[in-house]
Protein backbone atom coordinates (compact mmCIF):
# COMPACT_ATOMS: atom_id res chain seq x y z
CA UNK A 1 0.00 0.00 0.00
CA UNK A 2 1.46 3.35 -1.00
CA UNK A 3 1.92 5.80 1.82
CA UNK A 4 1.64 3.24 4.63
CA UNK A 5 3.54 4.06 7.80
CA UNK A 6 4.02 0.39 8.58
CA UNK A 7 3.62 -2.39 6.08
CA UNK A 8 4.08 -6.10 6.79
CA UNK A 9 4.49 -8.06 3.56
CA UNK A 10 4.36 -11.79 4.16
CA UNK A 11 6.42 -11.59 7.36
CA UNK A 12 7.29 -14.91 8.98
CA UNK A 13 9.37 -15.45 12.06
CA UNK A 14 10.72 -18.46 13.88
CA UNK A 15 12.28 -18.92 17.30
CA UNK A 16 14.46 -21.90 16.45
CA UNK A 17 12.08 -24.40 14.87
CA UNK A 18 9.04 -22.81 16.41
CA UNK A 19 7.18 -20.55 13.98
CA UNK A 20 5.67 -17.60 15.85
CA UNK A 21 4.59 -15.38 12.95
CA UNK A 22 3.14 -16.79 9.75
CA UNK A 23 2.75 -14.73 6.58
CA UNK A 24 1.68 -11.52 8.21
CA UNK A 25 0.23 -8.98 5.79
CA UNK A 26 -0.82 -5.78 7.44
CA UNK A 27 -0.61 -2.13 6.48
CA UNK A 28 -1.07 0.78 8.84
CA UNK A 29 -1.51 4.27 7.44
CA UNK A 30 -0.19 7.46 9.08
CA UNK A 31 -2.46 8.64 11.87
CA UNK A 32 -4.09 5.26 12.26
CA UNK A 33 -4.56 3.62 15.66
CA UNK A 34 -4.52 -0.16 15.49
CA UNK A 35 -5.26 -2.35 18.49
CA UNK A 36 -3.75 -5.82 18.38
CA UNK A 37 -5.39 -8.47 20.55
CA UNK A 38 -5.43 -12.22 20.83
CA UNK A 39 -4.73 -15.02 23.28
CA UNK A 40 -1.48 -15.32 25.19
CA UNK A 41 1.33 -16.64 23.04
CA UNK A 42 -0.39 -15.69 19.79
CA UNK A 43 2.55 -13.50 18.74
CA UNK A 44 1.30 -9.98 19.51
CA UNK A 45 4.46 -8.83 21.25
CA UNK A 46 6.64 -10.43 18.62
CA UNK A 47 4.65 -8.67 15.92
CA UNK A 48 5.11 -5.17 17.26
CA UNK A 49 8.70 -5.82 18.32
CA UNK A 50 9.49 -6.52 14.68
CA UNK A 51 8.47 -2.97 13.79
CA UNK A 52 11.42 -1.38 15.61
CA UNK A 53 13.74 -4.28 15.00
CA UNK A 54 13.85 -5.62 18.55
CA UNK A 55 13.01 -8.96 16.93
CA UNK A 56 14.46 -9.93 13.57
CA UNK A 57 12.26 -11.89 11.17
CA UNK A 58 13.31 -14.50 8.64
CA UNK A 59 10.93 -14.15 5.73
CA UNK A 60 8.99 -11.40 3.99
CA UNK A 61 9.52 -7.69 4.34
CA UNK A 62 8.49 -4.99 6.73
CA UNK A 63 8.55 -1.40 5.51
CA UNK A 64 8.59 1.19 8.28
CA UNK A 65 8.38 4.86 7.31
CA UNK A 66 9.74 4.01 3.89
CA UNK A 67 12.65 1.88 5.11
CA UNK A 68 12.66 -1.82 4.30
CA UNK A 69 13.85 -3.73 7.36
CA UNK A 70 14.64 -6.84 5.32
CA UNK A 71 17.21 -5.02 3.23
CA UNK A 72 20.75 -4.94 4.49
CA UNK A 73 22.17 -1.56 5.35
CA UNK A 74 19.16 -0.04 7.05
CA UNK A 75 20.51 1.83 10.06
CA UNK A 76 18.42 0.52 12.93
CA UNK A 77 19.36 3.11 15.58
CA UNK A 78 18.32 5.89 13.20
CA UNK A 79 15.05 4.16 12.38
CA UNK A 80 14.35 3.54 16.06
CA UNK A 81 14.47 7.26 16.82
CA UNK A 82 11.39 7.56 14.59
CA UNK A 83 9.53 4.71 16.29
CA UNK A 84 8.78 5.01 20.00
CA UNK A 85 8.03 2.01 22.18
CA UNK A 86 6.32 1.57 25.53
CA UNK A 87 6.68 -1.71 27.41
CA UNK A 88 4.44 -3.58 29.81
CA UNK A 89 7.04 -3.34 32.57
CA UNK A 90 7.88 0.36 31.94
CA UNK A 91 11.64 -0.33 31.79
CA UNK A 92 12.59 3.09 33.08
CA UNK A 93 16.29 3.47 33.86
CA UNK A 94 16.34 3.16 37.67
CA UNK A 95 19.66 4.99 38.15
CA UNK A 96 18.39 8.14 36.45
CA UNK A 97 15.86 10.73 37.46
CA UNK A 98 12.68 11.17 35.46
CA UNK A 99 14.26 14.11 33.66
CA UNK A 100 17.43 12.14 32.87
CA UNK A 101 15.37 9.23 31.60
CA UNK A 102 13.66 11.53 29.14
CA UNK A 103 16.68 13.54 28.03
CA UNK A 104 19.17 10.67 27.63
CA UNK A 105 18.36 9.83 24.02
CA UNK A 106 17.70 13.39 22.78
CA UNK A 107 21.11 14.42 24.13
CA UNK A 108 23.11 11.30 23.20
CA UNK A 109 21.41 10.38 19.94
CA UNK A 110 19.99 13.64 18.63
CA UNK A 111 22.83 15.74 19.97
CA UNK A 112 20.55 18.30 21.62
CA UNK A 113 22.04 20.49 24.32
CA UNK A 114 21.07 19.59 27.87
CA UNK A 115 19.04 22.79 28.19
CA UNK A 116 17.06 22.21 25.02
CA UNK A 117 16.41 18.58 25.91
CA UNK A 118 15.31 19.56 29.40
CA UNK A 119 12.88 22.14 28.05
CA UNK A 120 11.27 19.55 25.78
CA UNK A 121 11.22 17.04 28.62
CA UNK A 122 9.36 19.44 30.90
CA UNK A 123 6.79 20.14 28.19
CA UNK A 124 6.30 16.40 27.76
CA UNK A 125 5.87 15.91 31.50
CA UNK A 126 3.10 18.51 31.38
CA UNK A 127 1.54 16.56 28.57
CA UNK A 128 1.56 13.31 30.51
CA UNK A 129 0.31 15.25 33.55
CA UNK A 130 3.18 14.79 35.98
CA UNK A 131 5.08 18.10 35.69
CA UNK A 132 6.17 17.95 39.34
CA UNK A 133 8.02 14.61 39.18
CA UNK A 134 11.00 15.68 37.06
CA UNK A 135 13.55 15.20 39.84
CA UNK A 136 12.21 11.90 41.17
CA UNK A 137 13.72 8.49 40.67
CA UNK A 138 11.46 5.87 39.09
CA UNK A 139 11.38 3.84 42.30
CA UNK A 140 9.52 6.71 43.97
CA UNK A 141 6.73 6.82 41.41
CA UNK A 142 3.53 4.79 41.16
CA UNK A 143 3.17 2.36 38.28
CA UNK A 144 0.85 4.70 36.43
CA UNK A 145 3.31 7.57 36.82
CA UNK A 146 6.21 5.39 35.68
CA UNK A 147 4.35 4.35 32.58
CA UNK A 148 3.54 7.96 31.76
CA UNK A 149 7.23 8.83 32.11
CA UNK A 150 7.99 5.95 29.75
CA UNK A 151 5.57 7.47 27.25
CA UNK A 152 7.24 10.88 27.65
CA UNK A 153 10.65 9.25 27.18
CA UNK A 154 9.52 7.72 23.90
CA UNK A 155 7.89 10.96 22.73
CA UNK A 156 11.05 12.94 23.43
CA UNK A 157 12.56 11.56 20.23
CA UNK A 158 9.59 12.98 18.31
CA UNK A 159 8.67 9.63 16.79
CA UNK A 160 6.26 9.25 13.88
CA UNK A 161 5.00 5.92 15.22
CA UNK A 162 4.32 4.73 18.76
CA UNK A 163 4.25 1.06 19.72
CA UNK A 164 2.60 -0.03 22.96
CA UNK A 165 2.98 -3.58 24.29
CA UNK A 166 0.32 -4.10 26.95
CA UNK A 167 1.05 -0.73 28.55
CA UNK A 168 -1.55 -1.16 31.30
CA UNK A 169 -1.28 -4.87 32.10
CA UNK A 170 1.15 -4.35 34.96
CA UNK A 171 -0.89 -1.57 36.54
CA UNK A 172 -3.31 -1.56 39.44
CA UNK A 173 -6.84 -0.98 38.15
CA UNK A 174 -7.09 2.54 39.51
CA UNK A 175 -4.04 3.62 37.48
CA UNK A 176 -5.07 2.18 34.16
CA UNK A 177 -7.13 5.15 33.11
CA UNK A 178 -4.47 7.76 33.69
CA UNK A 179 -2.29 5.93 31.18
CA UNK A 180 -5.12 5.28 28.72
CA UNK A 181 -6.06 8.97 28.87
CA UNK A 182 -2.56 9.99 27.81
CA UNK A 183 -2.70 7.46 24.98
CA UNK A 184 -6.10 8.77 23.93
CA UNK A 185 -4.72 12.31 23.75
CA UNK A 186 -1.88 11.06 21.63
CA UNK A 187 -4.26 9.30 19.25
CA UNK A 188 -6.36 12.46 18.93
CA UNK A 189 -3.24 14.41 18.00
CA UNK A 190 -2.84 12.09 15.03
CA UNK A 191 -0.05 9.77 16.19
CA UNK A 192 0.27 6.50 14.30
CA UNK A 193 -0.14 3.85 16.98
CA UNK A 194 0.08 0.09 17.27
CA UNK A 195 -1.27 -0.97 20.63
CA UNK A 196 -1.29 -4.48 22.05
CA UNK A 197 -3.93 -4.35 24.74
CA UNK A 198 -6.84 -6.18 26.27
CA UNK A 199 -8.51 -2.91 27.22
CA UNK A 200 -11.52 -3.35 25.00
CA UNK A 201 -13.05 -0.05 26.11
CA UNK A 202 -9.98 1.74 24.79
CA UNK A 203 -10.16 -0.24 21.56
CA UNK A 204 -13.81 0.67 21.09
CA UNK A 205 -13.31 4.37 21.77
CA UNK A 206 -9.94 5.07 20.21
CA UNK A 207 -8.90 2.43 17.71
CA UNK A 208 -9.58 2.76 14.02
CA UNK A 209 -9.03 -0.92 13.52
CA UNK A 210 -8.73 -4.06 15.63
CA UNK A 211 -6.40 -6.85 14.57
CA UNK A 212 -7.05 -10.23 16.13
CA UNK A 213 -4.17 -12.71 16.19
CA UNK A 214 -4.09 -16.37 16.96
CA UNK A 215 -1.21 -18.85 16.68
CA UNK A 216 1.03 -16.41 14.82
CA UNK A 217 -1.50 -15.37 12.21
CA UNK A 218 -3.70 -12.35 11.73
CA UNK A 219 -7.06 -14.08 11.88
CA UNK A 220 -9.32 -11.09 11.64
CA UNK A 221 -9.10 -7.34 11.16
CA UNK A 222 -12.07 -5.05 11.35
CA UNK A 223 -13.36 -1.74 12.60
CA UNK A 224 -13.90 -1.96 16.36
CA UNK A 225 -17.71 -1.69 16.14
CA UNK A 226 -17.86 -4.56 13.68
CA UNK A 227 -15.31 -6.65 15.55
CA UNK A 228 -17.03 -6.37 18.92
CA UNK A 229 -20.57 -6.65 17.57
CA UNK A 230 -19.97 -9.62 15.31
CA UNK A 231 -16.56 -11.26 15.26
CA UNK A 232 -16.34 -13.50 12.21
CA UNK A 233 -14.03 -16.24 13.41
CA UNK A 234 -14.86 -18.71 16.13
CA UNK A 235 -11.53 -18.09 17.76
CA UNK A 236 -12.25 -14.37 18.06
CA UNK A 237 -15.71 -15.12 19.47
CA UNK A 238 -14.19 -17.46 21.99
CA UNK A 239 -11.50 -14.91 22.91
CA UNK A 240 -13.97 -12.06 23.31
CA UNK A 241 -16.30 -14.08 25.47
CA UNK A 242 -13.40 -14.83 27.81
CA UNK A 243 -12.13 -11.25 27.88
CA UNK A 244 -15.48 -9.56 28.29
CA UNK A 245 -16.83 -11.97 30.87
CA UNK A 246 -14.64 -10.47 33.59
CA UNK B 1 55.03 -10.66 77.70
CA UNK B 2 54.85 -8.91 74.37
CA UNK B 3 58.18 -7.41 73.40
CA UNK B 4 57.19 -4.64 71.06
CA UNK B 5 60.82 -3.53 70.87
CA UNK B 6 61.34 -5.97 68.02
CA UNK B 7 58.67 -4.17 66.01
CA UNK B 8 60.11 -0.75 66.77
CA UNK B 9 63.64 -1.83 65.94
CA UNK B 10 62.60 -3.37 62.63
CA UNK B 11 59.76 -0.99 61.84
CA UNK B 12 61.51 0.56 58.89
CA UNK B 13 62.30 -2.79 57.30
CA UNK B 14 58.85 -4.22 57.93
CA UNK B 15 56.85 -1.22 56.81
CA UNK B 16 58.98 0.69 54.34
CA UNK B 17 60.38 -2.42 52.70
CA UNK B 18 57.79 -5.09 53.41
CA UNK B 19 54.60 -3.08 53.13
CA UNK B 20 55.46 -0.29 50.69
CA UNK B 21 58.33 -1.90 48.81
CA UNK B 22 60.76 1.02 49.05
CA UNK B 23 64.10 -0.51 49.81
CA UNK B 24 66.97 -2.61 48.58
CA UNK B 25 64.89 -5.80 48.10
CA UNK B 26 62.51 -6.34 45.26
CA UNK B 27 59.33 -6.38 47.21
CA UNK B 28 56.50 -4.68 48.97
CA UNK B 29 52.93 -5.82 49.53
CA UNK B 30 51.34 -2.60 48.27
CA UNK B 31 53.74 -2.26 45.36
CA UNK B 32 52.46 -5.63 44.20
CA UNK B 33 48.83 -5.48 45.30
CA UNK B 34 47.87 -2.10 43.84
CA UNK B 35 49.01 -2.68 40.24
CA UNK B 36 47.77 -6.27 40.45
CA UNK B 37 44.29 -5.05 41.43
CA UNK B 38 44.21 -2.34 38.78
CA UNK B 39 45.60 -4.45 35.93
CA UNK B 40 43.66 -7.57 36.95
CA UNK B 41 40.47 -5.53 36.98
CA UNK B 42 41.16 -4.02 33.55
CA UNK B 43 41.97 -7.43 32.05
CA UNK B 44 38.89 -8.76 33.85
CA UNK B 45 36.67 -6.20 32.11
CA UNK B 46 37.83 -7.51 28.74
CA UNK B 47 37.37 -11.12 29.80
CA UNK B 48 33.92 -10.45 31.26
CA UNK B 49 32.78 -8.64 28.10
CA UNK B 50 34.32 -11.34 25.91
CA UNK B 51 32.37 -14.03 27.77
CA UNK B 52 29.18 -12.18 26.88
CA UNK B 53 30.10 -11.69 23.24
CA UNK B 54 27.69 -13.14 20.70
CA UNK B 55 30.51 -14.67 18.66
CA UNK B 56 31.69 -18.05 19.96
CA UNK B 57 35.18 -17.27 18.69
CA UNK B 58 35.34 -14.58 21.34
CA UNK B 59 33.26 -16.08 24.13
CA UNK B 60 34.70 -19.60 24.07
CA UNK B 61 38.36 -18.65 24.70
CA UNK B 62 37.22 -16.32 27.47
CA UNK B 63 35.16 -19.09 29.06
CA UNK B 64 38.08 -21.52 28.85
CA UNK B 65 40.36 -18.91 30.39
CA UNK B 66 38.04 -18.37 33.32
CA UNK B 67 37.36 -22.05 33.93
CA UNK B 68 41.04 -22.91 33.69
CA UNK B 69 42.41 -20.30 36.07
CA UNK B 70 39.62 -20.82 38.54
CA UNK B 71 40.47 -24.50 38.50
CA UNK B 72 44.17 -24.31 39.39
CA UNK B 73 45.87 -23.09 42.57
CA UNK B 74 47.42 -19.64 42.52
CA UNK B 75 50.71 -21.01 43.86
CA UNK B 76 50.96 -23.22 40.81
CA UNK B 77 50.49 -20.27 38.46
CA UNK B 78 53.24 -18.43 40.31
CA UNK B 79 55.55 -21.44 39.96
CA UNK B 80 54.85 -21.80 36.26
CA UNK B 81 55.71 -18.25 35.53
CA UNK B 82 58.72 -18.47 37.81
CA UNK B 83 60.18 -21.64 36.25
CA UNK B 84 58.69 -22.06 32.81
CA UNK B 85 58.40 -18.65 31.18
CA UNK B 86 62.09 -17.71 31.68
CA UNK B 87 63.04 -21.02 30.05
CA UNK B 88 60.74 -20.49 27.10
CA UNK B 89 61.84 -16.91 26.61
CA UNK B 90 65.45 -17.58 27.61
CA UNK B 91 65.16 -14.48 29.72
CA UNK B 92 65.40 -14.11 33.46
CA UNK B 93 62.30 -12.47 34.94
CA UNK B 94 62.65 -10.70 38.30
CA UNK B 95 60.46 -11.79 41.23
CA UNK B 96 58.36 -8.67 40.94
CA UNK B 97 57.56 -9.32 37.27
CA UNK B 98 56.74 -12.96 37.98
CA UNK B 99 54.48 -12.16 40.91
CA UNK B 100 52.66 -9.32 39.17
CA UNK B 101 52.08 -11.37 36.01
CA UNK B 102 50.80 -14.33 37.99
CA UNK B 103 48.38 -12.23 40.04
CA UNK B 104 47.05 -10.28 37.07
CA UNK B 105 46.46 -13.41 34.99
CA UNK B 106 44.92 -15.33 37.86
CA UNK B 107 42.75 -12.61 39.34
CA UNK B 108 41.47 -11.45 35.95
CA UNK B 109 39.55 -14.72 35.76
CA UNK B 110 37.72 -13.87 38.99
CA UNK B 111 37.19 -10.21 38.14
CA UNK B 112 35.92 -11.29 34.72
CA UNK B 113 33.31 -13.51 36.32
CA UNK B 114 32.16 -10.74 38.65
CA UNK B 115 31.86 -8.34 35.74
CA UNK B 116 29.99 -10.86 33.62
CA UNK B 117 27.55 -11.61 36.42
CA UNK B 118 27.10 -7.88 37.11
CA UNK B 119 26.26 -7.14 33.51
CA UNK B 120 23.89 -10.08 33.33
CA UNK B 121 22.14 -8.90 36.47
CA UNK B 122 20.79 -5.92 34.53
CA UNK B 123 17.35 -6.92 33.23
CA UNK B 124 16.96 -7.41 29.48
CA UNK B 125 14.16 -4.83 29.46
CA UNK B 126 16.76 -2.15 30.21
CA UNK B 127 18.70 -2.98 27.07
CA UNK B 128 15.50 -3.12 25.06
CA UNK B 129 14.31 0.25 26.32
CA UNK B 130 17.67 1.85 25.53
CA UNK B 131 17.75 0.22 22.11
CA UNK B 132 14.19 1.33 21.43
CA UNK B 133 15.01 5.02 21.95
CA UNK B 134 17.80 4.75 19.40
CA UNK B 135 20.93 4.28 21.50
CA UNK B 136 23.66 2.21 19.84
CA UNK B 137 24.84 -0.89 21.64
CA UNK B 138 27.95 0.92 22.86
CA UNK B 139 25.85 3.79 24.24
CA UNK B 140 23.45 1.31 25.82
CA UNK B 141 26.37 -0.35 27.55
CA UNK B 142 27.87 2.93 28.72
CA UNK B 143 24.83 4.86 29.88
CA UNK B 144 22.36 2.17 30.87
CA UNK B 145 23.94 -1.22 31.54
CA UNK B 146 27.32 -0.46 33.13
CA UNK B 147 26.12 2.11 35.70
CA UNK B 148 23.62 -0.43 37.00
CA UNK B 149 25.98 -3.37 36.65
CA UNK B 150 28.77 -1.64 38.59
CA UNK B 151 26.41 -0.90 41.44
CA UNK B 152 25.56 -4.60 41.62
CA UNK B 153 29.21 -5.60 41.35
CA UNK B 154 30.71 -3.44 44.10
CA UNK B 155 30.34 -5.89 47.01
CA UNK B 156 31.79 -8.83 45.05
CA UNK B 157 34.57 -6.70 43.56
CA UNK B 158 35.68 -5.45 46.95
CA UNK B 159 35.64 -8.95 48.40
CA UNK B 160 37.83 -10.10 45.52
CA UNK B 161 40.20 -7.16 46.00
CA UNK B 162 40.54 -8.05 49.67
CA UNK B 163 41.28 -11.66 48.78
CA UNK B 164 43.88 -10.53 46.26
CA UNK B 165 45.46 -8.17 48.76
CA UNK B 166 45.93 -10.99 51.26
CA UNK B 167 47.01 -13.47 48.61
CA UNK B 168 50.00 -11.33 47.72
CA UNK B 169 51.66 -13.00 50.71
CA UNK B 170 51.99 -16.07 48.48
CA UNK B 171 54.59 -14.20 46.44
CA UNK B 172 57.04 -14.79 49.28
CA UNK B 173 57.50 -18.38 48.08
CA UNK B 174 59.61 -17.15 45.18
CA UNK B 175 61.62 -14.89 47.45
CA UNK B 176 59.59 -11.74 46.91
CA UNK B 177 59.95 -9.65 50.05
CA UNK B 178 56.43 -8.58 50.93
CA UNK B 179 55.14 -7.91 54.41
CA UNK B 180 54.91 -11.62 55.28
CA UNK B 181 58.38 -12.39 53.98
CA UNK B 182 59.82 -9.35 55.77
CA UNK B 183 58.37 -10.60 59.03
CA UNK B 184 59.81 -14.03 58.35
CA UNK B 185 63.27 -12.57 57.68
CA UNK B 186 63.20 -10.60 60.92
CA UNK B 187 61.88 -13.59 62.83
CA UNK B 188 64.69 -15.81 61.59
CA UNK B 189 67.08 -13.40 63.20
CA UNK B 190 65.19 -12.36 66.33
CA UNK B 191 62.90 -15.33 67.01
CA UNK B 192 59.91 -13.25 68.08
CA UNK B 193 57.16 -14.93 66.07
CA UNK B 194 54.31 -13.93 68.32
CA UNK B 195 55.01 -10.19 68.14
CA UNK B 196 55.97 -10.16 64.48
CA UNK B 197 53.08 -12.18 63.15
CA UNK B 198 50.62 -10.36 65.36
CA UNK B 199 51.95 -7.08 64.01
CA UNK B 200 51.55 -8.03 60.37
CA UNK B 201 48.10 -9.46 61.07
CA UNK B 202 47.11 -6.04 62.40
CA UNK B 203 48.55 -4.35 59.31
CA UNK B 204 46.67 -6.67 56.94
CA UNK B 205 43.51 -6.20 58.93
CA UNK B 206 43.73 -2.40 58.92
CA UNK B 207 44.02 -2.39 55.16
CA UNK B 208 41.30 -4.91 54.41
CA UNK B 209 38.93 -3.40 56.94
CA UNK B 210 39.36 0.06 55.46
CA UNK B 211 38.65 -1.43 52.07
CA UNK B 212 35.34 -2.82 53.25
CA UNK B 213 34.44 0.41 55.05
CA UNK B 214 35.17 2.35 51.90
CA UNK B 215 33.09 -0.09 49.88
CA UNK B 216 30.17 0.20 52.25
CA UNK B 217 30.25 3.98 52.02
CA UNK B 218 30.58 3.82 48.23
CA UNK B 219 27.59 1.49 48.02
CA UNK B 220 25.52 3.78 50.17
CA UNK B 221 26.44 6.72 47.94
CA UNK B 222 25.45 4.77 44.84
CA UNK B 223 22.18 3.71 46.41
CA UNK B 224 21.01 7.26 47.17
N1 LIG C 1 12.74 -15.11 23.06
C1 LIG C 1 11.94 -16.15 22.73
N2 LIG C 1 12.47 -17.35 22.49
C2 LIG C 1 11.69 -18.40 22.14
N3 LIG C 1 10.35 -18.35 22.01
C3 LIG C 1 9.77 -17.16 22.24
C4 LIG C 1 10.52 -16.00 22.63
N4 LIG C 1 9.67 -14.96 22.79
C5 LIG C 1 8.44 -15.45 22.54
N5 LIG C 1 8.49 -16.76 22.21
C6 LIG C 1 7.35 -17.61 21.83
O1 LIG C 1 6.71 -16.98 20.73
C7 LIG C 1 5.31 -17.09 20.83
C8 LIG C 1 4.69 -15.71 20.74
O2 LIG C 1 5.08 -14.96 21.86
P1 LIG C 1 4.61 -13.48 22.12
O3 LIG C 1 5.32 -13.00 23.32
O4 LIG C 1 4.76 -12.70 20.88
O5 LIG C 1 3.08 -13.70 22.42
P2 LIG C 1 2.03 -12.65 22.96
O6 LIG C 1 0.86 -12.75 22.05
O7 LIG C 1 2.64 -11.33 23.14
O8 LIG C 1 1.63 -13.30 24.35
P3 LIG C 1 1.25 -12.57 25.75
O9 LIG C 1 -0.19 -12.17 25.64
O10 LIG C 1 1.45 -13.67 26.73
O11 LIG C 1 2.18 -11.42 25.92
C9 LIG C 1 5.02 -17.82 22.13
O12 LIG C 1 4.80 -19.16 21.83
C10 LIG C 1 6.29 -17.67 22.91
O13 LIG C 1 6.47 -18.77 23.75
MG1 LIG D 1 3.10 -10.13 24.81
Amino acid sequence: MAGAAIEFEGVSKWFGNHQVLTDIDLAIVPGEVVVVCGPSGSGKSTLIRCVNGLEPFQRGDLVVLGDSLASAGVRMPALRTRVGMVFQSFNLFPHMTVLENITLAPVRVRGLSATEAEKTARTLLERVRIPDKAGNYPANLSGGQQQRVAIARALAMQPKIMLFDEPTSALDPEMINEVLDVMTDLAKEGMTMMVVTHEMGFARRVAHRVVFMDAGRVVEEAKPEAFFAAPKSDRAKDFLSKILSH
Amino acid sequence: MLDLGVIVANFKFLVVQGLFGLGGFAGGTLRLAIPAIVLGFVLGIFIGLARLARSRFVSLPATLYVEFFRGVPLVMVIFWIWFIIPQLLRLPIPEYGVALTAFVIFEAAYFGEIIRAGIQSVPRGQVEAATAVGLTSAQTMRFVVLPQAIRNMVPALVTQMIVLFKDTSLASIIGYVDLTKAAQIVNNREIKPFELYLFIAVVYFVFTYSMSLFARRFERRLAS
